[in-house]
């Protein structure tokens, strides 16, 4: 179980969607949704973010954050726009492009 | 239909314009009713091919996948499979996909090929995809899915000329379903499958170099953390302004039009039939005319909501109030939801299914008959236009404009205040349900079918208005003309009628928010309907003070009421739970009396309570 967002288990440039700043540009290693503040369980809401288009492979950027706490965020996934809560983005494990 | 008829289901993602190819080729047969049991909408209808064979086409609710993990996407899954009872398995499966953004939608275009059934796929939108510089090899995606596919443009006329001529072909040969493989999907199926979709594309599909920037230039604005909410803000005011005055023109040429026709009936009817005299002018003609009266209002707020759908917008409103309406306990699902509740309670509940938190739904139930519908507007506007002056204000503002938009914030604000208090003391420990949206590309909005949407509208407020308020006027004008004053009685008619006795029985309850009589029996027929209430002050106000009265409703409450009452009567229908269709679509939605007991309950002791603040509030400070 890998509670700590900053776990060991993750490479150093790995990068929790769910933290990333308005702008970022940057590619999905793997969804891991052991880590959330969301309601669903781990699976149903990483069969969720793969039928919104989170694979991975995908290219994502950050176009736009809500005004509240910078939250939700429009997360630009290859060729379509998904508005979705930074507590659910923090499944999404990016790296850096 | 006949049995020879041919069944095509569509299927597809949201935003797919799915629901504009329904529209295209079913026009004025669509038929919307609900699935036996459930409450999701059922939409269908009919057409005939150009080689004369009759189809009819079942508009099935929009999915990302078969998964079914809400009540919508459970019925599109049984249905696709054969296992809805009641339900025919349909011949062909006309899949609906975005030209413009395939990605999602092929996915799902895999999983239903696994279903079995003969399926065609329907590029819709392929007039934006090739202006935006997309080119798909037809042959080549056709080939990779092992599925026809073809193109439409459903919001043109004969843009749907090739799918029609598809459907013969697909007719003049014999088709046999293939054994169903479905079986809900793992993780591991649907990123295989996403894959393989993301495969195909690469092979058939070459995007444009520059993805479409205007989205992108207007989302920069109206996403904007400040500048995003002050548009939706202005969008909502301009909205109310415009609900307020530019129907005034067309409502003030119906209520003419129809006193003038109760003006002739009188005339043409013998002096000695009095009794159909009036029943006719004053129970049936100005009660209905003055329902009647609110249809321009009606259309325009329709006429915004779904302009602002089929533009787009109505996913970024979503985005923008997500966390304000976090705060409240809601999800940013519930605004579309509650935005609908603005026209009326009925839809917006019904809509609250895209909510798939059962929890976060039944909140939004609750609250969504405090949003200030368009049933509202008439006794609003009665009021406001009887009491308030129509001055400007700041320089540009009109005070009935400002006092309407105060009872909307009013709505609103309670909205919150009782969600927030529910998420407290109903469901503490749940954590919040996710928010997931897709945020469709801008789009020229599709004047045919808004067209449509608002005509829809308008009929079912005008049926209506020709059946349920109808028959309350009817009996509204009984109550109050039978039994009727003995000759040579002191005062009005109505004095001796049932109306007054029901009202004298009620007066005591209602005094202390500052109601009379002729308000407490204005207010029983308004549970039919809240705009009732107006037709039903009219006929008890003008079968009381003669003819003259009729005409104006408003001069009269001004002349017999005092500010504090007419206040007190506004912000009883902020909250009061004054719409019996609402309570039985509360039951029906929830499954069973408890939450429509609850919603009757506390919207009426809201409604006393602040009644009574108000009316003493305005009586101490001398508003007469």
């Amino acid at each position: 179980m890998t509670g700590d967002p900053n776990s060991t288990q993750d490479n150093l440039q790995d990068i929790r969607l769910g933290r990333a700043d308005r702008g970022f540009v940057g590619k999905i290693i793997r969804l891991d949704a052991l880590v959330t503040g969301s309601s669903l369980s781990p699976q149903e809401l990483e069969q969720r973010l793969v039928e919104m288009g989170f694979v991975e492979g995908a290219r994502v950027e950050i176009l736009h954050e809500g005004t509240i706490r910078r939250d939700p965020i429009a997360v630009r996934v290859d060729n379509i726009t998904i508005a979705l809560r930074r507590s659910e983005a923090m499944s999404v494990i990016v790296e850096r492009l | 239909m006949t049995a020879a008829s041919l069944r095509l289901a569509l299927v597809g993602a949201p935003n797919t314009g799915k629901t504009s190819l329904f529209n295209r080729l079913t026009g004025s047969t669509q038929k919307v009713a609900n699935y036996p049991g459930v409450t999701v909408e059922r939409k269908s209808g009919g057409f005939v091919t150009p080689e004369g064979r009759s189809v009819t086409v079942l508009d099935l609710p929009g999915t990302y996948s078969l998964r079914g993990r809400s009540p919508d996407e459970e019925i599109t899954r049984d249905i696709v499979l054969g296992r809805f009872d009641g339900e025919a398995v349909p011949d062909l499966v006309l899949c609906v996909a975005d030209a413009t953004n395939l990605r999602l939608t092929l996915r799902l275009v895999l999983e239903l090929k696994r279903v079995g059934r003969p399926m065609m796929l329907v590029l819709n939108m392929i007039d934006i995809a090739k202006r935006r510089g997309v080119t798909i090899d037809l042959d080549r995606m056709s080939q990779e899915l092992g599925l026809p596919i073809v193109t439409a443009v459903a919001v043109r006329k004969g843009g749907v000329d090739e799918l029609l001529k598809r459907t013969d072909e697909f007719l003049a040969r014999s088709h046999e379903a293939a054994a169903s493989e479905w079986t809900t999907p793992t993780i591991a199926d649907l990123k295989a499958a996403q894959r393989e979709a993301d495969r195909i594309i690469a092979a058939a599909v070459t995007l444009p170099a520059k993805p479409d920037t205007l989205t992108s230039r207007i989302d920069s604005v109206v996403l904007h953390p400040v500048w995003g909410l002050l548009v939706l803000a202005v969008i909502l005011f301009v909205m109310f302004q415009a609900v307020f005055s530019w129907a005034q023109p067309a409502m003030e040429l119906l209520s003419d039009s129809f006193s003038a026709l109760g003006q002739l009936i009188h005339g043409v009817l013998p002096e000695s039939w009095s009794l159909l005299q009036s029943f006719l002018q004053n129970g049936v003609i100005s009660g209905v005319g003055s329902v009647i009266v609110f249809l321009p209002q009606i259309i325009i707020i329709f006429l915004f909501i779904l302009l602002l759908e089929d533009f787009g917008y109505m996913a970024r409103a979503a985005f923008l109030m997500d966390r304000i309406m976090g705060g409240a306990g809601l999800h940013g699902r519930a605004f579309i939801p509650l935005l609908s509740s603005f026209a009326c309670a009925i839809p917006g509940i019904m809509a609250t299914r895209v909510i798939d938190n059962p929890r976060d739904r039944l909140t939004t139930i609750l609250i969504a008959p405090l949003m200030t519908c368009s049933a509202r507007i008439p006794v609003y506007t009665l009021i406001i236009s009887a009491f308030v002056p129509a001055t400007t204000v700041w320089g540009f503002v009109n005070l009935q404009g400002l006092v309407m938009f105060g009872l909307y914030a009013a709505g609103i604000t309670s909205a919150l205040t009782v969600s927030a208090i529910a998420k407290f003391f109903l469901w503490r420990d749940h954590a919040p349900a996710p928010f997931m949206l897709e945020l469709p590309d801008y789009k020229v909005p599709r004047l045919r079918s808004i067209a449509l949407g608002v005509f829809t509208r308008a009929k079912m407020f005008l049926y209506r208005a020709g059946t349920t308020i109808l028959s309350m006027m009817v009996l509204i004008w009984f109550l109050a003309s039978f039994p009727q004053a003995p000759a040579g009685a002191d005062g009005p008619a109505i004095n001796y009628s049932f109306a007054a006795m029901i009202g004298h029985a009620l007066e005591p309850l209602l005094r202390p928010i500052g109601f009379n009589w002729q308000i407490a029996v204005a207010l029983i027929p308004g549970m039919a309907a809240r705009e009732v209430a107006v037709a039903a002050l009219g006929t008890v106000y003008s079968i009381e003070g003669g003819k003259e009265a009729a005409d104006a409703i408003g001069q009269v409450l001004a002349q017999k009421w005092t500010l504090a009452t007419a206040l007190s009567l506004l912000v009883w229908y902020i909250f009061a739970p004054q719409c019996a269709s609402t309570l039985a679509v509360i039951r029906r939605e929830t499954g069973g009396a408890k939450w429509m007991v609850v919603t009757f309950v506390y919207m009426l002791a809201l409604a006393y309570v602040a009644s009574f603040l108000t009316f003493n509030l305005a009586q101490a400070l001398g508003l007469h």
